[in-house]
């Protein structure tokens, strides 16, 4: 039926949705200029593809699937410098953490009690702060994996073939990760 | 007792295994190693408590902050609104 279906109306874009699909993007992409960038050029980018909407879904979530496919575009930039920097920064600090031959935790860096162990409620200001200042000092790429896993909920599988990952390249960066931010809270807890 | 030595004192592997058992699924082998040196290793024990922890406040973190994000200030969404008419008039 014509009137069921969902129409475009570009005039009204901005005011209807732009906040929404900045708020999408900023959860997803730690970088407010990159973040407004996006939001633009899915307005730009939506403008050209008008004609192929077909009104199956509503004018939002075809929005949000246009600028999903642009935040992946730039994970899978990320991914495609997987020796960065940044990456062999984070694997350095790493580096002490286990003995060389069995790999047994060392003394120093070897998980401790704190107050994680008897924190129930999970949620505070302070453990907020700290936990987005450790999420910040991760490699952007490591990052964008722990987002797609635990915002977005997505199979491993999928995450592997929108980032041209292995599954044990996956793997690696995920446990990689823990043990960064587990040793960054340890550390900065209060 | 080298070939037990290399599951008892390997805590980097066991802790890749606590992390891919956390959002994935071990094989057997995998599964066998892991309970082995859980059984014997307290470190690891809390490595595991620890980190199942971090997972559930690392996804209310981003489930929170992607609500409370400021919006976009007026003047670009002005800006943008303009853009996206110029670029329907040229149509």
């Amino acid at each position: 039926m014509l009137s069921d279906k969902n129409i475009l109306n570009p005039h009204n874009w901005v005011g209807a949705h732009a906040d929404y699909l900045y708020a999408y993007t900023r959860a997803r992409i730690n970088d407010e200029e990159q973040a407004r960038d996006l939001v633009q050029e899915t307005f730009l980018a939506a403008l050209e593809k008008i004609g192929v909407f077909e009104g199956r879904s509503s004018e939002r979530t075809w929005l949000t699937a246009i600028l999903r496919n642009k935040i992946i575009d730039v994970y899978r930039k990320r991914s495609s410098g997987l020796r960065s920097v940044e990456v062999k920064q984070a694997e350095e600090e790493q580096a002490d953490f286990f003995d060389h031959e069995y790999g047994h935790w060392n003394s120093e860096p070897a998980p401790k009690p704190f107050g994680i162990d008897e924190y129930e409620p999970l949620r505070s200001k302070e453990f907020d702060h700290i936990l987005t200042l450790c999420l910040g000092k991760l490699p952007a790429l490591w990052m964008s994996v722990f987002t797609m896993k635990h915002l977005d909920d997505e199979s491993t599988e999928a995450i592997c073939s929108e980032l041209k990952l292995t599954s044990s390249n996956f793997w690696v960066i995920i446990h990689r990760a823990k043990l960064n931010l587990r040793a960054c809270l340890q550390k900065n807890w209060i | 007792m080298e070939a037990m030595k290399k599951i008892t004192h390997n805590c980097k592997h066991a802790t890749y295994l606590i992390e891919k058992k956390l959002i994935g699924r071990l094989t057997l082998r995998e599964r066998i190693f892991l309970r082995i040196h859980l059984f014997g290793c307290g470190v690891c024990r809390l490595y595991q408590s620890q980190t199942q922890k971090i997972n559930t406040m690392i996804r209310q973190l981003l489930h929170v902050s992607s609500v409370q994000n400021a919006g976009l200030d007026e003047n670009f969404k002005k800006e943008l609104q303009e853009r996206i008419e110029d670029e329907l008039n040229k149509n």
